[in-house]
């Protein structure tokens, strides 16, 4: 199912096949547009990306993962900070990035 | 018309290799979550067209698909595995205590006579089951509460419970072993346990024999004769005639008794396999031939396999999960490579023919007789 929103999320390979979509997801997001509120709408619009991305104990960022907003990393900040404005209406993405790593 | 498909689980994806009864021309597809590590990939007896796989991923975590038509099709189910009640501590490699921490599912066991329902053996060492295909998962905190959890240790693999034996005959029996705590039992369905490691010898242990800590590779035994387990350890392959309350070698002849996988004969309780590897510091076949030894009398007495497989320069192992029987009239043994052969004998282990060579890592397989 693919909510057409107002925040567009790019997401890696593997997950964006996990959720059986592309490689870009749209989420209707109330504001205040936050990290955690736009992993919830991910979740909560394609349930197989559940704990995916976050630890479902800890709520924590996979440590592999990096996440992107307007060319910033912003894996490290509060999930609760509020995401550029560019991001919240749609001009920019928001990426879910894997690290680049294995074998 | 009869014939078997074989399950097999990688570090970069699931196939499924299908044959009919003569086990000669095989049809391998995949690969399914390309990309993922597949720990384990199995079906229920109950249903042969429902499997369920583990997929893992370091940087995704862990997922449980669900397939209802034999594979063709899969959906992710339920991932949530949260330990039950104190997380708790257990020893961690410097001698330090660790809570608890959830990594992977590296073991599914579907019940005997119910689709619905499902075990799972995780890192860190925890039992969980599911009554709704997957959906929903519940942990058994029994076994890590039962009183030496604290003494437990990862092996170099982490912490893993990696095996689940299901009595037919004693639906409330539960037998599951861990790495590196050892073999328990229940006799409640999984409420209560206890240790089974009498007879178990570790050199490497403090105390060799030690109630739990012994490196446990594999259990496994013959459905009409659930008493009698036969085990790989980290060093030894041991045998238990009461169910897991004690235990005496078995290793006789091997020219080493260190490896991974155990499997019994479907038909012949007393033939079993292992694929013996030089050392715990070189880990590769004696030799360098890749031979799969069998003991016709239930150990001791072993003979070496070897017709159809590499005996130079074979520098491959085989993972605790990676060998299988079929339940043909003519048994078919079958097992998995670290360098992505996938062999059968569907003789008993007399012959030998390459069903796959080219894919990844070999982590598990199953075999479904359909």
């Amino acid at each position: 199912m693919t909510t057409r929103g107002n925040v567009e999320v790019q997401l890696p390979l593997l997950l964006s096949r996990l959720a059986r979509t592309g490689s870009s997801v749209h989420l209707a997001v109330s504001p205040p547009v936050t990290q955690r509120r736009v992993l919830d709408a991910l979740e909560e619009a394609y349930p197989a990306l559940g704990g995916t991305t976050r630890d479902r104990d800890s709520g924590r960022r996979r440590a592999y993962l990096r996440l992107f907003a307007c060319g910033e990393d912003w894996s490290d900040r509060s999930p609760d900070e509020e995401l550029p404005e560019a991001v919240a209406s749609g001009r920019e993405p928001y990426l879910i990035i894997g690290a680049m790593s294995g074998g | 018309m009869a014939g078997v498909r074989v399950l097999v689980g990688t570090r970069k994806g699931a196939f499924i290799l299908t044959s009919d009864e003569g086990r000669r021309s095989w049809e391998i597809e995949g690969p399914h979550f390309a990309g993922w590590e597949v720990y384990h990939m199995t079906g229920s007896p109950a249903d042969p067209d429902r499997l369920w796989a583990s997929q893992v991923s370091d940087w995704f975590g862990q997922v449980i698909q669900r397939s209802d038509d034999g594979g063709k099709t899969w959906d992710a189910v339920g991932n949530a595995f949260a330990y039950r009640g104190e997380v708790g501590t257990h020893q961690w490699y410097d001698g330090s205590q660790k809570p608890w921490e959830f990594k992977r599912v590296w073991h599914l066991e579907p019940s005997l006579d119910d689709p619905h329902t499902i075990w799972a053996g995780v890192e860190d060492a925890a039992l969980f089951k599911s009554t709704d295909g997957g959906d929903n998962w519940t942990e058994l905190p029994g076994l890590r509460h039962h009183g030496t959890g604290p003494n437990w240790m990862p092996g170099a693999g982490g912490m893993c419970l990696h095996t689940i034996m299901l009595d037919p005959h004693r639906p409330e029996r539960l037998t599951i072993a861990i790495s590196a705590a050892g073999c328990f039992r229940s006799e409640d369905g999984g409420a209560t346990w206890t240790p089974a490691n009498k007879g178990l010898v570790s050199k490497m242990l403090p105390d060799p024999e030690a109630e739990v800590g012994h490196c446990v590779h594999k259990i496994d035994f013959h459905p009409d004769h659930p008493q009698t387990l036969f085990m790989q350890k980290h060093w030894d392959v041991m045998r238990s005639d009461d169910a897991g309350a004690t235990w005496r070698r078995i290793s006789g002849n091997l020219p080493s008794d260190f490896g991974f996988p155990i499997a019994v004969h479907a038909h012949e309780p007393e033939t079993v396999y292992v694929i013996p590897l030089k050392s715990d510091s070189e880990r590769f076949p004696v030799d360098a031939k890749l031979r799969v030894f069998r003991t016709t009398r239930g150990g001791d007495d072993w003979e070496p396999l070897t017709r159809g497989l590499p005996q130079e320069h074979a520098y491959v192992s085989v993972m605790r999960d990676a060998m299988a029987v079929d339940r043909l009239d003519d048994c078919g043994i079958y097992f998995g490579t670290t360098g992505g052969q996938v062999y059968v004998s569907p003789d008993g282990g007399d012959h030998w023919q390459a069903i796959a060579e080219h894919l990844p890592t070999v982590l598990s397989v199953e075999v479904q007789t359909l």
